[in-house]
């Protein structure tokens, strides 16, 4: 006869296998004091013209280099070379979203020198749920929208606007256009993320991006100070 | 989509726990955060694709659903969040960010036989 069932107390992190790669590079990158920022948004929404407008700016003051994730294609990494970054293209396959082993494997691939590194970029696949839950080890998570979204997607995508660090609405350039209505989407993503700053900016007209780059410098600054490189 | 990585990475930790233990699993239970960022439905059903095969099948997966609680600075408690589109104190309004739970994705249990 088979035994009584009986409950097991486990307590184990699903992702614990993720987190802990994610803590490991998080340890690598500070002990290089490199500053990783990394980028969500729906597909279409500008990353990687808001990621070639940011490295092209700040490569006149610092040493830059991205990692971008996509289903299929080299093409943005051959776009954000233009720029004249290191860039190194991570194809996912089907995965929605990257996963901390990616990066660590892409970082190795490439061969790096982090500690000749100021800021790393890790451009996510184009998607507003799955790269919620996984950690990749960067400073800052920064969430974008297009102003032709729509004012709500904050609402419809809680989970990752509350995962993000900040927020940056871009193609402002076509604002009027699309009748955006700027206080709508200020007041949506402050009730899923209250406090959160958001930059507004155009990655065509470079309107608005000279705040953004000063916030990156800031922060890359304050992490310095707490680590001795 | 995410839901099968998540449901493969449940079927290797019960499948480890079960090897250092033996027996049989009928059930895994899983506390789920509003916050976690994983559908409960389709969780669901990646769990029974991601059971096929292996020890772990025909099992079932017994969620504990966790609400968001933040923490409201202006009442100095803790408070149930009624939506995750409203990140406010339920009883004085402020807004807060402080998250004292909602973003679990944990296993807690095994119903081993």
């Amino acid at each position: 006869m088979n035994p009584e069932p009986r409950l097991i107390e486990v307590r184990k992190n699903v992702l614990k296998q993720n987190d802990m790669v994610a803590r490991a590079l998080r340890e690598r990158f500070r002990a290089a004091g490199v500053f990783v920022v990394s980028l969500v948004s729906s597909p279409g929404s500008g990353k990687t013209a808001f990621l070639e407008k940011t490295l092209t700016l700040l490569r006149q003051n610092f040493r830059v280099a991205a990692l971008v994730g996509d289903l299929a294609t080299e093409n943005d990494a051959v776009r954000l070379a233009r720029s004249q970054a290191p860039v190194k293209q991570i194809t996912t396959g089907t995965l929605c979203h990257l996963e901390a082993a990616m990066v660590a494997k892409a970082l190795e691939e490439e061969k790096w020198d982090l500690n000749q590194l100021d800021f790393l970029f890790v451009e996510n696949v184009g998607n507003l749920v799955c790269p919620s839950s996984y950690d990749l080890g960067e400073d800052l998570r920064l969430v974008l929208i297009s102003v032709t979204e729509g004012e709500d997607k904050p609402l419809k995508y809680p989970t990752i606007f509350n995962s993000a660090d900040v927020a940056v609405v871009t193609k402002t350039d076509l604002a009027d256009a699309v009748e955006f209505n700027w206080d709508a989407a200020y007041g949506n993503i402050q009730a899923v993320r209250p406090g959160m700053q958001v930059f507004r900016l155009s990655s065509k007209t470079g309107e608005g991006m000279e705040d953004y780059l000063q916030f990156l410098s800031a922060r890359l600054a304050k992490l310095r100070s707490t680590v001795s490189v | 989509m995410h839901e099968l990585s998540i449901a493969m990475s449940i079927v290797d930790l019960a499948t480890e726990e079960l090897e250092r233990r033996g027996g049989r699993i009928n059930a895994v239970h899983l506390k789920l955060g509003a916050l976690s960022g994983v559908v409960k439905e389709a969780l669901l059903s990646s769990y029974e694709m991601a059971c096929e095969d292996t020890p772990l099948q025909g099992s079932r997966l017994v969620f504990e659903e966790i609400p968001v609680v933040i923490f409201c600075a202006q009442c100095q408690a803790q408070r149930t969040l009624s939506s995750v589109q409203w990140f406010c104190c339920s009883e004085c309004g402020t807004p807060t960010s402080e998250v004292v739970q909602g973003k679990e994705l944990e296993v807690t249990a095994l119903e081993i036989q």
